[in-house]
């Protein structure tokens, strides 16, 4: 199950574990991505703290945790390699996977269809 | 100019050379100046032949070290020859208009550097006795007063030396003034539209940042903030203008709703440049404010000298000015207050010595020049200027909001749409055009933005040839002319720079060509 945020964040549910990244509009928006900063394995967080930072030649950016939980594991290809974030968003660039503390939560985000629309909304 | 036999404009010259190359690498005026490590090897001394056989050599012993960066040792005109090259390759307010949004690149007028290389102010020792240096000393009490009285503020303090400094100044003051209370909070908020050092200082000074989103208008979303405000709030850092170049117009009411939770209101004087003379930050319930004497008061800056960042403090702050301070003593007398005492409120020292003095030079000279009067018509012309920029481009470039702007005009990317031009590449190429570009892709709440302060600098021959230059770029974009924007700058000493190479993989120190590849 994909599911995405309003800040452009994608979340696939696998089981009890939420992987989560940035959708193509938002590498798009953000550009040549050259630094990710990651969250430390086991940090917990709750449905919109400052989760990771992204940044680009054009801007940094928070990404939000997306949901509550506690960091199960991070993507380190991304230190080495953060233009992964830019080649392959909703694949080897994902960012970190957490567990989830309330599934309920992921009723709020948007599915695949409605986050299309959300970014038809958007021009 | 008689241009009668030959040509003389930049374009026929490039014309009229029929594809000569010369044999020295050189276009004329135009001169090739390689690296310092690449112009010889590090055996040249500047005074002595590079390699000077059996004989001893001048040096008397002080020969060099081997070392892996070559630096050669130049001769004295060689020295003057690289860097005056060098700056030739450069671009300064000095060469051209330099919109450059929320830097205020006015011009640095030359009293204000003939006042600071008065002999007695300008040979001073940061530790000479204090009895020797009152003249320089009476210079910052007399900037003292002119920042609180332009700001309406009963306390100042001089020493931090850039704006994120003052930045850091005041909302230590903001801490240790929540301190004296018992309970430093937790938060402090900052609109989503702040410069990137607001939230740094926050974070720097132990405080967790919200922040606060911009209403349509582009300005603070005010009931977003009121529901933010409970006493976990220590303060609000809010840029007025802000960073859209507009005026917050809620900003008393604003002043009111944080001081009622007994937070404080630390304002980015940042873009003071556009209310000089017209507004006091105190009467609009501020209660610290830096103030970046080398943006509103033209000392220079952008690597042409240091910067220098005043904080005013509001009566509920007075008591928290760090040391170093400047006193006036009992027989009228100017000192320095260099230490905490016992029952001080302050939080410390801020600073090693006193400040930027070449600047508070400049800056007074510049106060003293323009008088009250002049100040506030710096204001309604800087205001004018970005105006008129405005209003000439906003039929050929999508502006971001609705209204008449402060000191700077916002616009986004909207109008560059499906022409395959992007923000940056608009501003690659008006280097061509021979402008510094404006800033782009901030405020981060704009898609795409370009951000445009022409500063009272400009007379408005200098805004219409800008003018040209920006609507004939816009028409250019939209012809699809590509290959104008995406292989620019064309006419810059060297083409595009690889950004994202260099931020990905930073070579950060230099390696021979053999060793780099």
């Amino acid at each position: 199950m994909t599911k995405y945020t309003k800040d452009h964040e994608w979340i696939i549910v696998d089981g009890d574990v939420a992987t989560v990244g940035i959708t193509d509009f938002a590498q798009k928006s953000l550009g040549d991505v050259v630094f990710v900063e990651l969250p430390e394995n086991g940090a917990s967080f709750s449905e919109g703290d400052d989760a990771a930072v992204v940044e680009s030649v054009k801007a940094a950016s928070e990404i939000y945790a997306p949901i509550d939980g506690e960091i199960t594991a991070v993507n380190e290809d991304l230190e080495a390699d953060p233009s992964l974030v830019n080649s392959d968003p909703m694949g080897s660039g994902w960012f970190f996977k957490m567990s989830i503390a309330d599934a309920g939560q992921l009723d709020g985000l948007m599915d695949e269809a409605a986050y299309n629309d959300y970014l038809k909304d958007l021009d | 100019m008689l241009r009668e036999g030959r040509p003389t404009t930049p374009e026929a010259i490039a014309n009229d050379a029929g594809g000569i190359e010369t044999f020295s690498g050189n276009r004329g005026l135009r001169i090739h100046e390689p690296l310092i490590f690449e112009n010889g090897s590090y055996n040249r001394t500047g005074v002595d032949m590079e390699d000077a056989g059996a004989f001893e050599t001048s040096l008397g012993g002080m020969d060099r070290e081997e070392s892996d960066i070559n630096l050669p040792g130049y001769s004295e005109p060689e020295t003057m020859r690289h860097f005056t090259r060098l700056s030739r390759k450069n671009y300064a307010i000095d060469m051209g208009f330099y919109p450059l949004g929320s830097c205020t690149m006015k011009h640095n007028p030359r009293l204000n550097e003939k006042m600071a290389r008065v002999p007695g102010l300008s040979d001073v020792h940061p530790l000479q006795p204090l009895s020797t240096v009152q003249g320089s000393l009476k210079v910052m009490d007399e900037l003292s007063h002119w920042l609180k009285t332009l700001t309406g503020m009963p306390a100042v303090a001089l020493s931090p030396k850039a704006g994120a400094h003052g930045e850091l100044c005041g909302v230590m003051a903001i801490r240790a003034a929540h301190e004296a209370k018992g309970d430093p909070r937790k938060y402090i908020l900052v609109p989503e539209s702040a410069h990137g050092t607001n939230p740094a200082t926050a974070a720097l000074c132990g405080y967790k940042v919200k922040a606060i989103p911009a209403n349509d208008e582009g300005r603070v979303d005010l009931e977003a903030l009121k529901a933010e405000l409970d006493e976990t709030v220590a303060g609000i850092m809010l840029t007025n203008p802000n960073t859209c170049g507009l005026f917050e117009r809620d900003i008393i009411e604003i002043a009111e709703a944080v001081h009622a939770i007994g937070a404080y209101f630390y304002c980015d004087g940042a873009n003071f440049n556009a209310i000089v003379g017209r507004v006091r930050p105190g009467d609009l319930g501020i209660d610290c404010m830096h103030i970046n004497l080398h943006k509103t008061f033209s000392t220079p800056h952008g690597g042409g000298g240091p910067g220098s960042g005043p904080v005013v403090f509001s009566d509920r702050l007075a008591d928290y000015v760090p040391v170093p301070d400047l006193v006036m003593l009992d027989d009228n007398s100017l000192s320095l207050k260099e230490h905490v005492e016992d029952g001080d409120a302050n939080f410390g020292r801020m600073t090693a010595f006193h400040g930027q003095m070449g600047m508070y030079l400049r800056a007074l000279s510049y106060m003293m020049s323009h008088g009250s009067d002049g100040l506030r018509q710096v204001a309604e012309d800087a205001v004018l200027s970005a105006n008129y920029l405005q209003a000439s481009l906003e039929d050929v470039m999508t502006r971001a909001f609705d209204g008449p702007c402060m000191h700077e005009c916002l616009f986004s990317d909207k109008f560059l749409k499906d022409t395959g031009v992007e923000t940056l590449d608009f501003a690659k190429a008006m280097i061509d055009e021979g402008y510094h570009p404006m800033t782009m892709y901030f405020p981060l709440v704009v898609h795409g933005a370009m951000l445009i302060e022409p500063t009272e600098t400009e007379s408005k021959h200098e805004l219409d040839n800008f003018i040209n230059s920006m609507r004939g770029l816009a028409s250019a974009a939209k012809a699809g002319e590509l290959d104008r924007f995406k292989g620019a700058p064309y006419y810059a000493p060297l083409r595009r720079l690889d950004e994202t190479a260099a931020a990905r993989n930073p070579v950060l120190k230099w390696q021979a060509a053999e060793a780099a590849e």
